[in-house]
């Protein structure tokens, strides 16, 4: 029995849609993402919705990831980033919980798919570009000009300026290859446990090895989800900083 | 030889890079480690630069993984 273990990050469509020669449906992708919004503010709206002084168990889970995303900033970023409060904690959470639906057997990982990932980082950069030249002008070009004899800034600014164009793309596909590299592994130690159940005899019962070993990898990809989201989100204040404070808040 | 052939052995080749992960993630949590018992007072403070430390690394082993993707699917 062959299985590919890339089948589950295929897209399918569920209400094929084309306008103006673009494929624009509403797929399984589309459907998780919306599922991962409406869940997230509706988690979000309803936890806090009887604010009591002493919180109720799902009204300090809204208040602890409130809490964290703020002192994150603001440890990262210092008191002024704390105006990019909705915006990092948006991102936050939206990555969190789309990595964390995909963890459902059988749902699907929006986050696995570089068009999304890109999008999310893409966003991140031009936000920063924007506060950056909002921000110091023209002066924001001084980015890309660090503390150094005349001599080696001839090759520490192209340096410099590649680095920070891979950002986006660095942002984008460690979440993306995060997530695609753990879920094709669970789905080829599924088809571990398939072959050897099958295969009949003692080597049926030897399939509760990779059982196991998928029950914890499930552990470690959970730990990978949240981590996943964390360095998203605390990469996204880094750059935010240097966008407000250029080089001198190192 | 074979193109499909070729594929296969460049996908297989691009794993190398995880080598480089392994030894990355390693140095960084042994690093801390390290670190860690010696100023056990610090720890808490360094784990935000310990988790950074640990996706930036493991990161490249994972663009290795998009290396052989892209071998294996254009």
């Amino acid at each position: 029995m062959a299985m590919n273990p890339m089948e589950q990050f295929a897209i399918k469509p569920i209400v094929p849609l084309h306008i103006g020669g673009y494929d624009v449906s509403f797929t399984n992708q589309s459907l998780l993402m919306v599922i991962v919004a409406v869940a997230a503010s509706a988690f979000l709206t309803l936890a806090m919705s009887k604010r009591s002084l002493v919180p109720s168990r799902s009204q300090s889970m809204a208040e602890m990831s409130y809490e964290f995303v703020a002192n994150m900033i603001q440890t990262s970023t210092g008191e002024d980033g704390l105006r990019f409060f909705p915006f990092v904690f948006t991102l936050f959470i939206f990555v969190l919980c789309s990595n964390f639906f995909g963890m459902i057997p059988g749902s699907f990982t929006v986050t696995s798919q570089i068009a999304v990932t890109f999008a999310l980082a893409s966003l991140v950069i031009l936000t920063v570009i924007v506060t950056g030249f909002a921000k110091h002008g023209i002066g924001f070009l001084k980015l890309f000009v660090p503390h150094a004899p005349l001599p080696l800034l001839f090759l520490l600014v192209p340096i410099e300026v590649i680095s920070f164009l891979t950002r986006p793309i660095s942002l984008s596909v460690r979440l993306f290859a995060n997530m695609l590299a753990g879920h094709t592994m669970l789905a080829v130690f599924a088809g571990f446990v398939v072959l050897l159940g099958s295969a009949g005899g003692v080597l049926s019962i030897l399939s509760i090895a990779p059982m196991a070993l998928i029950v914890a990898i499930m552990l470690l990809e959970l730990l990978v989800a949240f981590l996943q989201a964390y360095v998203f989100a605390i990469l996204t204040c880094i750059y935010l900083n240097e966008a407000l404070h250029l080089h001198d808040h190192h | 030889m074979e193109v499909a052939a070729a594929k296969m052995i460049g996908a297989g080749l691009a794993c190398i890079a995880l080598v480089g992960a392994g030894i990355g993630i390693g140095n960084v949590f042994g690093s801390y480690l390290s670190g860690a018992l010696r100023n056990p007072g610090a720890a808490a403070s360094q784990t935000t630069n310990l988790l950074l430390g640990f996706a930036l690394c493991e990161a490249t082993g994972l663009f290795g993984l998009v290396i052989a993707l892209i071998i294996l699917f254009t």
